[in-house]
């Protein structure tokens, strides 16, 4: 738990991950600080997911080491998935919010299950979290199915955020959303970042966010990281996939207003 | 590492004074709830009120709401009270949680049981009316399916009808063949075992065969596929429905009715009343050998009984009804299909609704032939 024993909140080390004869991630290797906004680029199909899934426990891992907050990936699945799933939040990319359950339900869910605290407490602290969110309490009571996709997303983070965890996984946290609800959940995972203190490590593809929110970025590519640092470092990376990918067609539009 | 958390009062003069110290973080919520409600109720009433977060370790939304809970019973009793000691780095999240919760829970004042008993037996009234509707309507917009298709031949999807009555005709005649063969041996059992104390034992004849031609045949195998067939159109419907297909269908121009239900109907129709006739066989050939092998009764005097126990009229006002007891089962199974809504559990609850509404109305409908048939003289 003291903050000086890990440095380092994800430590990856030459991670192997496949399926059949292929292999998907190989011998990579990744270090997310502590309290940085991380984001990982990639081909659509290159194997973000896959790293993202492996380092959540989703996906058996083939060789190498995975350490959360210095604790060894294995041995906390060993003890349980529950104690290191407290310590961590996870959006899925639609959101996976339980369709039998309001939003402020999904929200409890977790907090029902590891806190032991009253109704009444849980009610406040759901509506909170929804608020935090940019949610209002009337909202709470809605379905999944009745909720904007934007509004599920939001819904998914604060469900994520149920237990005050350490670390976030976002995968694509703005896909499928407008560029202004995008830019909007930026801002808001930037200021929630700076009020909890959270790790995030988010898996995009939205160039606006990594140039706005992400304190460094990783790039994946052929199933290792090829460049990580801040955005300007990876601008001036020598690397063909990461130059076609930040100096591409799409890219080339915003370069402009970045600089 | 240090202990839990703590939080304590002091009253100096007019002043009551909280302090807060540890770590006051989602881990030790259960404590720290008991603590703070503990704490706040015990204090006395005084001028003002401050609370010290100097000792304050570790804080995250759960322990920086409680203390903002403080803060605000405190204000309510009307005390002047002052945050003292914050650190700085958790000034961003006191600040924020400070902004939460504000609007007062809406009141949900619980209703009177009575009240509420009456409530949900007019909301299942009205319901009836809505159910009613939705049963009208696909009926409706079934036949006129099949208005389109006769004037249009060619926009019948037979390939699709073919297939799904192979799926609820060819491939239930196995299981169906094995219950009505079952419950026609058991019928003829239960016969010859209460017949036989008075001497009656060869009129059981009599009973298997009309009973299993007018009644047990069709209805037997009509719950028999709506378990069945039916559960699987409205699950399959309802999918769809989850997946926005049917919506993709009707931007494309095509009709979901025509394009999805009618063949489901159609093959429905086609297939009960061969099913049901296999089915009466299968019952008849099972009460004839529970006859032969538990009754002595020859098959060769079984059969002549037979013939002189039933006529065609029997196997008629079986069969007439089959085609009917498919068309309730289909509108019922597809139009509870397309009432399915976004979540996991009202596709679960709509296959269930669909398999209880057609069995009950299947049965109901039968009670309906048997007054007709009787008052036609059949």
């Amino acid at each position: 738990m003291d903050a000086s024993a890990a440095p380092t909140a994800i430590q990856v080390r030459d991670l192997v991950v496949g399926f059949g004869q292929r292999t998907v991630l190989d011998h990579l290797s990744l270090d997310v600080h502590r309290g940085e906004i991380l984001g990982l680029v990639g081909a659509s199909g290159g194997g973000k997911s896959v790293l993202l899934r492996t380092i959540i426990g989703l996906i058996p891992k083939r060789e190498g080491s995975i350490k959360i907050m210095g604790m060894e990936l294995d041995q906390a699945m060993l003890q349980g998935t529950q104690a290191i799933g407290r310590r961590w939040g996870i959006l899925f990319q639609q959101g996976a919010l339980f369709s039998s359950l309001t939003a402020r339900q999904n929200v409890q869910f977790p907090m029902r299950e590891n806190l032991g605290i009253s109704e009444s407490l849980l009610d406040e602290l759901a509506t909170a979290k929804l608020e935090m969110v940019g949610l209002s309490r009337d909202d709470g009571d809605k379905f999944p199915s009745e909720l904007s996709g934007g509004m599920t997303k939001r819904v998914a983070l604060a469900r994520a955020l149920a237990l005050d965890p350490e670390i976030v996984f976002l995968d694509e946290p703005t896909s499928g959303l407008d560029p202004i609800s995008a830019g909007d959940f930026d801002a808001l995972i930037r200021t929630l970042h700076q009020t909890l203190g959270l790790t995030v490590f988010m898996v995009t593809h939205d160039l606006d966010s990594l140039h706005t929110v992400c304190d460094r970025v990783a790039a994946l590519a052929d199933g290792k990281i090829v460049a990580v640092g801040p955005m300007t470092n990876l601008l001036a990376s020598t690397h063909p996939w990461v130059k076609s990918y930040f100096h591409g067609d799409r890219a080339r539009v915003r370069a402009p207003s970045a600089n | 590492m240090s202990g839990g958390p703590l939080f304590s009062f002091a009253i100096s003069g007019e002043r009551v004074e909280f302090v807060a110290t540890g770590p006051w973080i989602a881990a030790h919520a259960e404590a720290l709830e008991l603590l703070v409600s503990d704490v706040t109720s015990k204090a006395p009433a005084a001028r003002s009120a401050a609370v010290n977060l100097s000792g304050i370790e570790q804080l995250d939304t759960l322990g920086a709401w409680l203390l903002e809970r403080v803060i605000r019973v405190c204000k309510e009793r009307g005390q002047e009270t002052v945050v003292v000691g914050l650190s700085p780095r958790f000034c961003s999240l006191f600040d924020t949680v400070h902004e939460l919760n504000r609007d007062p829970p809406a009141s949900h004042a619980k209703p009177n049981r009575l009240i509420a008993v009456l409530e949900g037996v007019g909301r299942a009234t009205a319901d009836l009316r809505v159910d009613l509707l939705a049963f009208l309507d696909m009926f409706g917009a079934i036949s006129m399916a099949i208005l389109r298709v006769l004037s249009r031949p060619r926009s019948f999807r037979l390939t699709s009808a073919v297939h799904h009555l192979y799926r609820v005709g060819w491939q239930a005649v196995p299981i169906i063949a094995l219950i009505t063969f079952l419950i026609g041996g058991i019928i003829a059992q239960q016969g010859i075992f209460h017949f036989r104390k008075f001497g009656a034992d060869a009129y059981v004849v009599d009973m298997v065969g009309i009973l299993v031609l007018r009644e047990i045949g069709v209805l037997i195998v009509s719950i028999m596929v709506a378990g069945r067939s039916g559960s699987a159109y409205t699950a399959e419907l309802g999918s769809m429905k989850m997946r926005e297909e049917i919506d993709a269908l009707r931007t494309m121009g095509f009709d979901p009715v025509e394009v999805l239900i009618l063949p489901r109907v159609l093959a429905l129709i086609i297939a009960l009343p061969i099913l049901a006739f296999l089915g009466s066989m299968a019952a008849l050939y099972g009460g004839g050998l529970v006859a032969w092998l538990y009754g002595g009764m020859s098959p060769d005097i079984f059969l002549a009984r037979l013939r002189e126990a039933i006529s065609v009229t029997h196997f008629e006002v079986g069969m007439i009804k089959a085609p009917f007891m498919a068309l309730v089962i289909g509108i019922v199974a597809c139009s509870e299909g397309l009432r399915v809504k976004g979540s996991a559990e009202s596709l679960g609850l709509q296959t269930t609704t669909s398999v209880v509404k057609s069995i009950f109305l299947v049965i109901v409908l039968d009670g309906v032939f048997a007054i007709f048939f009787a008052s036609i003289g059949m």
